[in-house]
Formats: C-alpha cells, structure tokens, sequence
C-alpha cells in the first residue's frame, strides 16, 4: 500500500490505492455509521447463536431460544381452537330440529362443515357436492334417509349399510334377476319411467305391485324409513336410462357409508350436517 | 498507523444553527405550525358516520381493515386510492423538485420540522449560537448538567408527544387517551409509541443533518429531477467574489462574514454551490439580506436561483422572470400527469356505488336438476353495506317469469347485512321444468339488489346455466 497523498483537484486525502493511474478519494463514514455498522455484525452474530441459523448436514441449528416456525404455526392452530371453544359447545349443546340458519353458530357450523366435507366427504361425494353414479347428489332435494337436519347428521353419524355401527342405515334391495324372468324385467323397466301416473293395470303395473311396491310404495314415490328411492321423480341413483334400470332391477344396486360418529368428533358431524343442510336441498 | 485509525470515520462536526429574521424564517414557522398543528389534532376531529361506525374523522383501523377520511371510507378492496394517492404524492415531489429545487426538504419534511422545532427548543434553553458553542466546549459542570437536561427531558416531551400522537391514528383517540392514562393500552400502543419515542428524540435531537446527508434516498434521487431552470438556493458569486472588507476597494458584495454558514441547519456553505448536504431551507437568504440590507447593499447575494440565468446576469441581462423557470414543459408535464391521477380518483370516489355486490355463480357442479326436474343454478352473493346501520337488501331478477330466485336460510326474498359488513350469500335461482331456460345452454340473468328502506338499487349480470338438451 501506497502512502495517502492528497489530491491536488479536491484537496482530499487519497485512499492510497492506484488502479492503472485511478485513485479513490478517502470518504469516510461518520463515527455514529461505524458503530452501528460493528454493533449491528454483534447482533448479527447473537442472532444466529439465539435463532435457527446455521445450516448443517441434515436440519440446522436449533438456536437456544427454542424457537420453530413449526411450533409458532402449532400454537396459532391451538389459539384458534381455544378461540373457538366456546362455539364448538354451544354447537355440541344445540337442538338441531330448530337450530337458526340465520344464528352466527349456523354460520359458524356451515364454515366448520365446508373444511370438514372437503377432507373427508368429497372423495365421494365430489367436491361440489353433486355426488355421482351410486353416490347421492346432496345438492338437489331428493333424500333417500330423509332431509332434515336431524336425519342428516344421523346419516353420517351412524353411517349406510356398514358393519361397524348398530344403528347404521339398512336396507337392501333383492337382485329380482334370480326372481323374475328376463322378459318380467324388461317390462318393469319399461314400466318403472311412467310413474306416478302409469296405468297399474298393464302387465307392468301387476309385477310392480307384486314385486315393488312394498318399498317403493304403490305410487313409487318411496318410502324414507327404508331408504327406498322415489321412482316417481327426476332423479335416479344409478341412472334412469332403460339399460340403467334392467341393470339396478336385475342385480340391485347399493352404497355403503361409513359411521362417521366413529371417526370424527361430535362437533365436526354436526357441522357437516348443517354444511350439507344449507347446499339447497335441506328441508 | 494513526493515519490510518483516523481515515477509518469522520467525526461530526458539531452544528450549531444560529437564529435568524427574515421572510423566509417567518413562512417556516408558518410550515411548522400549519404542519404540526395538523399532526397532532387531526385524530381529535370527530365525524358522525352512525351508531356501528367509529367517529374518528381519520382512522386507519387495521384490525377491521378499514380507513375512514372523513367522509370517504376505503375497504381493502378500493386499496387502489390508497395507492394513487401515494403516486401523486410521489409525482408531487417531482414536481416541486423540478420547479423549486428541494422545498420538500428544505420546508415541510418532518426531519427538518423536527429538527427545527428542537434546535427551537435548544436556543431557548441553552441560548444562540454562540452561547452554544461556549457551552459545548465547556468542561461538564452543574449548570451545563442542568441545562442539558433541561434540554433533553423538553425533547423527550415533544418525543413522547409525536409517538403518542401517531397512534392515535390507527385507534379512537379519546378511548386510547384514556387507555394510556390508566395504564391499560395495548402493549403494541406502548411499544409503538415507545419506538417513535426515541426516533424522534434521536434523529430531531442528535442525527439531524446527518439523516439528510447519509440516511435519506431522496438526496440522491432529486439531482434526477432538477435541471439548469429549476429555481433552488444559489450565490451569486460574480456579485459577491473576490469577497473583502466593506473598506476594501477591491473587493465586491461577500464582506465574508460567514453569516450564512452560522445560520444553516446542515452546515453548509452555499457559497460553494449546489451540494448534497443543502437542504435549501433558504435561512442563507434571510441571513444574507439582512446583512446586504444593513452594509446598505443590493439585496439577493444569496437567492432562489436558475443555473440557466446565471450568463445572462453575468452579462447584465435581467433573469427570466421566476413563472417562466416554473411554467416550462416539465412541471406541467408532471402537474397534468398528477392531476390526471387526482380527477380519475375523485371520479372514481364520486361513482362509487352505495350498494356494493358481486355475484359468483358455483361451476361446481354448474347445474342441479331437482326431483320434479326443475333445473337449479346456485350463485354466491356479496352484499357490502357501508352504512352505519343494519340494511335489509332485496334480492330479485328480472325477466323470465319460469325463474325463481330463493335465498338460503331464510323463506323470505330479503336479507339483513349488518352494519359495515360483507354478508356472503347463497341464492338459489329454479327453472321449472317446462321451461325453456331449463334445457338450455346458458342463458344471460340479471340480479338487482334493493335496499328496502330507500330503494336505492344495484344490479350485476351473470349466466344461468340449464340441461343443455335445446340447442
């Protein structure tokens, strides 16, 4: 390093250095920069030993204060969750026959219901809601078990058709391909699309009413507390096409829904009756 | 290696602004006092916007996300003048830097309101300049103990001041104020006012110049935004050099008496020309004129000033006149560009509706057929009420008699919004079977949204969507 000299053109000391001829003119910083600068590398240097900082072969260091993003997410969620304790009893507590659709509870239970219907329910039902072949459309208001409040958070408690709840809801259908001939079940097929209003009398009507109208009524409008589906109206299950039907009537078809009292707390089963009350078809 | 241990920083010089009369001094008081005044009694001015909303004429309400300026209210979806008024403010500067060189800096910037109010406070107790300097290169005894602190515990008052008023901005004052006063604010109040606390009583007090000079961006933005016409504080120094003695023969104005350094806030010498650390404050002016005024001499040694009128003086010519220097392409290129900005929002604030909705219909699934073969679209409504009232809004549609609209939760056509809220809203609208609109494509729908007590209306258009069998 060269000896400053001072610069004839500004009269200012010269860092000493010579790049090809070009000096740097000394400007230094002020004291109060300086210092801030030297203090803010100690502080640097506490930060990394106080917080998580240096990068090792698997993780990095935890620093001694303890501190995770993960532990800060996981006391934000409890924080909510006590925020909301009072909430989920009074939801526990609540007449579900006259629970107020305009209640901030009910707004509360429809958003619960909403997350809860996504992560558990959708996979069947859709995303939407609007379920598909063999899985009920929860939007319209067609109900094989019944649509109100009340019936629809026992649905999902007590789950369709399955062996691990006693209460579950049962019913089967006979597969009538080993009852009746196939040319019976070719006409009931072609019977079965007249309903309400068919002639009962036509040969149709006379296997109906033998073989189908214990359940489906004699109407074919159904019958809730065995889960027999309306005939009679726009909405069919498995399709209400011929070879839909001649499929559904020769085999008989049926679903299976878990009990999900079993899986999910009891909040969460009534919110997501209430979400699934409130998509429309809610009675 | 002492040469070196030295070269490493350069201690500050110490300022120590002297007082001075003039024109110029008298219109930064007036800065001051319209500046301050405004900081801290604007969050005491009340305003009546009903009984569910605060009556603070400016609050910015964080938590509810809400900023009321008297009466304009802006939700964070209208963010955008928020943003605008930021670009004018910006555009604003370039304006007033382009005309007049740095009077941002040199009148209204808090750092030099502050610091001005301060330096007011430390000739009041420690005396001018001169006094100062005595005081300063004193060995410590117990009256420059007594006067320091009588100086600093002033500051901390005016600190405390400045934090406990900026708070006030974003809660209701009255309720804090008392919150403060029996010790139970929120601690992020405390912390807040803690914080600003000591800028105030730092930067005013002990950083000064030295923000202007090695902190602030702007310094070094604003050589960008002047040019030969801007008007900005400058020497006339083929007037004043060679300087000498009033007795000097020889010599010409500058009698060298250094008053314009003793009263600069930076420590400047303006006589050395335009340079960073020149706040154009103009005090020099004021200074200089009193002196030129006393030595019976023309006034304007040291004057606002365009680099583009310097030949002509020097020549002899008379200056262009100073609305020539302001009215030139530039300023009122960035004046119309401001303006512009300026009436599109005021436009848009005076457009704005009263009754705010949007509709989002549900694509999942598009369409519901239900079991009487009624074809069922759903539609998510927003309805924003910025009153301070609960309003009952009506929901209908017009047109085709074969559609019914329904909302959830309720048998009845109308909904309640609460006071300044978003109701979210699910509306169900049913095409009977027969219909037509049932087995089309899509088919184009119009919501009004009425409030029921005035009849103010809105309406958005959307799609309903049928079976699609008729094509």
């Amino acid at each position: 390093m060269d000896k400053p000299r001072v610069d004839e053109l500004t009269g200012r000391e010269t860092m000493g250095h010579d790049f090809d001829g070009i000096e740097e003119l000394n400007n230094p910083m002020p004291r109060w920069w300086l210092i801030s600068f030297y203090l803010l590398i100690i502080w640097g240097i506490g930060y990394t030993i106080a917080y998580p900082a240096w990068p090792m072969l698997s993780g990095a260091t935890a620093g001694f204060l303890g501190y995770s993003t993960r532990g800060e997410v996981v006391a934000d969620i409890q924080a909510h969750e006590d925020a909301n304790a009072a909430l989920v009893q009074e939801l526990n507590a609540v007449e579900l026959a006259s629970f107020d659709p305009q209640s901030d509870l009910h707004r509360y239970a429809v958003a619960r219901g909403s997350s809860v219907f996504r992560a558990q329910c959708s996979q069947c039902h859709g995303s939407g809601a609007a379920g598909g072949i063999g899985y009920p459309n929860l939007l319209d208001n067609d109900w094989l078990w019944g649509g109100d409040l009340e019936s629809i958070a026992f649905s999902i408690r007590h789950g369709i058709r399955n062996d691990t709840d006693g209460d579950a809801r049962w019913s089967e259908m006979p597969a009538f391909g080993e009852i009746l001939e196939p040319e019976e079940i070719v006409t009931l097929a072609e019977f079965i699309p007249q309903l309400p209003d068919a002639d009962m009398e036509s040969p149709g009507g006379v296997l109906y009413i033998d073989n189908c109208s214990a359940c489906h009524g004699d109407a074919g409008l159904g019958d809730r507390d065995q889960g027999a589906p309306n005939l009679a109206d726009a909405i069919w299950l498995y399709g209400g096409d011929h070879d839909s039907l001649m499929e559904t009537i020769t085999n008989a078809r049926f679903g299976v829904m878990p009990a999900w009292g079993q899986r999910l707390a009891e909040e969460d089963v009534r919110a997501v009756a209430a979400y699934v009350h409130a998509l429309g078809g809610g009675e | 290696m002492s040469d070196a241990t030295d070269n490493l920083y350069a201690a500050r010089e110490p300022i120590f602004p002297k007082r001075v009369y003039g024109k110029f001094r008298n219109l930064k008081w007036a800065v001051m006092i319209v500046t301050l005044g405004i900081y801290y009694l604007t969050p005491w001015i009340r305003w009546d916007r009903g009984p569910n909303l605060p009556d603070q004429a400016v609050l910015v309400d964080l938590a509810g996300r809400r900023f009321y300026f008297f009466w304009i209210e802006i939700w964070p979806h209208e963010f955008y003048f928020v943003a605008g008024l930021l670009i004018m403010a910006g555009l604003g500067l370039f304006l007033f830097t382009s005309a007049l060189g740095r009077v941002w800096c040199g009148y209204t910037c808090p750092q030099t309101v502050w610091t001005d109010l301060f330096i007011l406070v430390e000739r009041w107790i420690e005396g001018d300049r001169n006094a100062r300097i005595k005081l300063h290169r004193a060995n410590w005894s117990f009256r420059k103990a007594r006067l320091r602190l009588t100086k600093w515990v002033v500051w901390a008052l005016i600190a405390v001041a400045t934090g406990g008023a900026w708070v006030f901005y974003f809660a209701d004052a009255p309720t804090l104020a008392g919150q403060f006063l029996t010790l139970s604010a929120p601690s992020v109040a405390w912390a807040t006012v803690a914080t600003l606390t000591a800028t105030t009583f730092v930067l005013g007090g002990f950083l000064r110049e030295q923000v202007c000079i090695y902190m602030c961006p702007w310094p070094r933005i604003q050589g960008a935004m002047m040019d030969d016409d801007t008007l900005t504080v400058a020497y006339r120094d083929w007037r004043g050099e060679p300087r000498g003695k009033k007795s000097d023969p020889n010599a010409a104005d500058c009698v060298d008496c250094n008053a314009c350094v003793a009263v600069c806030p930076t420590g400047v010498n303006i006589r050395e020309g335009q340079q960073l650390a020149c706040i154009t404050c103009a005090l020099c002016i004021d200074a200089c004129d009193d002196i030129m005024g006393k030595l019976g001499r023309e006034r304007g040694l040291i004057d606002y000033l365009a680099i583009s009128d310097t030949e002509r003086e020097k020549a002899g010519e008379k200056p262009t006149p100073a609305w020539r220097h302001i009215l030139r392409p530039r300023t009122l290129t960035y004046t119309a560009i401001w303006a512009s900005i300026g009436l599109a929002m005021t436009y848009a604030l005076f457009i704005r509706p009263d009754i705010e909705m949007t509709v989002a219909p549900v694509r999942n699934p598009t369409h519901v057929v239900l079991s009487d073969g009624a074809v069922r679209n759903t539609y998510e409504l927003r309805l924003r009420n910025k009153h301070g009232e609960p309003r009952q809004f009506g929901v209908h549609l017009n047109g085709d008699l074969a559609m019914r609209v329904s909302l959830e939760g309720t048998p009845y056509g109308t909904v309640e919004v609460p006071a300044n809220e978003t109701l979210k809203l699910r509306v169900y609208v049913t095409a009977s079977a027969a219909s037509d609109v049932s087995q089309m494509d899509e088919e184009p729908i119009r919501f009004w949204v009425e409030d029921n007590a005035n009849g103010e209306r809105a309406y958005k258009d959307t799609i309903f969507n049928g079976t699609g069998r008729l094509q």
